[in-house]
């Protein structure tokens, strides 16, 4: 009994150290993209293109395969549901903003918590136990700035922009079995499946891609900076931030969706 | 033997002094009164078995750890009171060697050398490269610059280190152990490395090291680490001549000697019988 409570304890206060430390990370990281600047301390630049490239742009085929293919499930799977109701032809709109408002920024979000994420806490951790980040600090160039500010800002860019792009595959999908299946054309899908959606639709989605991208990048760049124990603690940190950033976006996503259904309806 | 060294600013021809070092880690006392002075110009070797203390007395002095008690001064400068910003001005006169070389293995070996000059100076590109070349053919490296750290071996990485190290012209270098894991050759390129550095240049070097060889050549003080304290302060052959047991068995590499590193045949007998008792009693 006493051990129980004590798990919980540990447990609760290592979820709470870790947000401290993930927090503190991001607003070392605001510190560096945007006061230091003007105290002639630069982000470095050609590190941003770099990271945009890894990130964003060599992610884009699998982002584009995955919401293709979720879509198209999707649209089987909203279209069996309406047959009963002799709907089918309201599949578009249904899918159409599930997809926009969830579906886009959260396949996305996932999908790069896995390749960009792991891959960021990798490069972090194995440059702890090479020296690499103590030989930066003794260069007197700040890890925060010339590692993190980088990667951090590259992913809030890109991460809406692969949202914006597994909506248009998603719905894409959709648009494939409902051309084949149910025989829609390309006009009618397309007037029925942006006839009921507003422009909050997609800049709630967008907006939580936002948030989500902070999620990853803190939850990376802090796993894998703080990493002990050689090579065995550079997986656990890997496998400990595709595990916490994917627990750690759904459960913000909820907070989210509810704001937006109870709050701002 | 132990010079004193006092608790004080030092003179200007001193560019590191160390008084009464301590570093805790979770309660267990690592440094335990460290002093040593460094004169301008002069390598200091702090030598000492695996867990003496030297590893962490150099990280403190690069500003890696914070002490728990005691003072030091860099270039005048008291290194507890320094903030980040301050010891950042102090690192830029001052390189640091890793043990692995510490390369960024995302970079090529030109672009590691180049990467301090590019961060600290407002040097045109062009100039950059010329310094670039030239660190790199100090260390007898050049015609290396396009390679990537992955593709050259251990030594070459240290070299490359060192060239990084002193590419903006310090006036002091620490290095952490030079020469482990080094063949006998490149480790004798190291050290002549280092009293280049020392001879051509004046620069001033702290070296970490548990190589008695290597240590004794390029050595002008010593310090000999034991258990988090200072056994031993001097020259060389005051270190050699020293009549300190530890010491003496230390840099002759006996395997017997007051070093505990193996339990004396009795004790270990009364341990294994007091273990068997145990076991008998419980079945």
């Amino acid at each position: 009994m006493v051990k129980t409570i004590e798990l919980i304890g540990r447990i609760f206060l290592d979820v709470i150290r870790e947000i401290g430390g993930v927090a503190t990370l991001l607003v070392e990281t605001c510190y560096f993209a945007f006061v230091a600047p003007f105290r002639g301390e630069f982000p470095d630049r050609k590190n941003f293109g770099k990271q945009l490239v890894e990130e964003g742009i060599k992610s884009i085929p699998i982002v584009a395969l995955l919401s293709f293919t979720v879509g198209l499930i999707l649209a089987m799977q909203t279209a069996y549901n309406l047959r009963k109701l002799g709907a089918e032809s309201y599949m578009p709109p249904l899918v159409a903003i599930a997809t926009v408002r969830e579906l886009g920024p959260l396949i996305a979000s996932i999908i790069i918590s896995g390749r960009v994420g792991a891959a960021i806490a990798a490069e972090l951790g194995t440059m702890v136990v090479a020296e690499e980040i103590d030989a930066l600090r003794c260069m007197a160039l700040h890890p925060t700035r010339f590692l993190i500010v980088p990667k951090v800002g590259a992913l809030l860019i890109m991460l809406p922009c692969l949202a914006m792009l597994a909506d248009a595959a998603s719905i894409f999908g959709a648009y494939a079995f409902g051309a084949s299946a149910l025989q829609m054309s390309a006009a009618k899908f397309r007037q029925f499946a942006f006839e009921y959606m507003v422009a909050r639709d997609l800049w709630s989605g967008l907006l939580k891609a936002a948030v989500f991208s902070l999620l990853i990048s803190g939850i990376a760049c802090y796993k894998g900076i703080t990493v002990t124990g050689g090579a065995e603690g550079v997986g656990r940190a890997t496998t400990q931030t595709v595990v916490h950033s994917i627990f750690a976006i759904i459960l913000v996503d909820g907070i989210f969706t509810a704001i937006f259904y109870f709050i701002f309806p | 033997m132990n010079a004193p060294v006092p608790n004080e600013p030092p003179p200007e021809d001193i560019i590191l002094r160390a008084h009464g070092l301590v570093k805790e880690f979770d309660g267990r006392r690592v440094l335990d009164g460290v002093s040593f002075d460094v004169k301008r110009g002069e390598v200091l070797v702090i030598m000492g078995g695996s867990g003496c203390g030297k590893s962490t007395t150099l990280r403190i002095l690069i500003g890696l750890e914070k002490l728990n008690g005691g003072r030091a001064w860099l270039f005048g400068k008291e290194i507890s009171q320094a903030s980040e910003k301050e010891f950042n001005a102090l690192r830029r006169r001052f390189g640091v060697l890793f043990q692995s070389g510490a390369l960024f293995n995302s970079m090529t070996v030109g672009e590691n050398v180049a990467l301090p000059l590019q961060q600290h100076s407002d040097l045109d590109e062009n100039i950059i490269q010329i310094m670039v070349r030239m660190k790199l053919e100090m260390v007898g490296l050049t015609g290396f610059e396009h390679l990537k750290p992955s593709e050259i071996s251990g030594g070459m990485k240290k070299r490359v280190g060192l060239a990084r190290a002193i590419a903006l012209d310090p006036e002091l270098v620490f290095y952490d152990e030079p020469s482990a894991g080094l063949d006998p050759v490149v480790s004798a390129v190291i050290d002549e490395l280092i009293l280049d550095l020392k001879n051509k240049m004046g620069i001033t070097s702290v070296v970490v090291t548990h190589h008695m060889d290597s240590a004794f050549k390029i050595a002008d003080k010593m310090v000999y680490l034991y258990q988090g304290r200072v056994l031993a302060y001097g020259t060389p052959d005051e270190i050699r001549n020293s009549d300190d047991p530890i010491v003496q068995q230390f840099i002759r590499g006996e395997p017997d000697g007051p070093i505990p590193l193996k339990t004396s045949r009795d004790v270990y007998l009364q341990t294994l019988a007091g273990f068997a008792d145990e076991r008998i009693d419980k079945t």
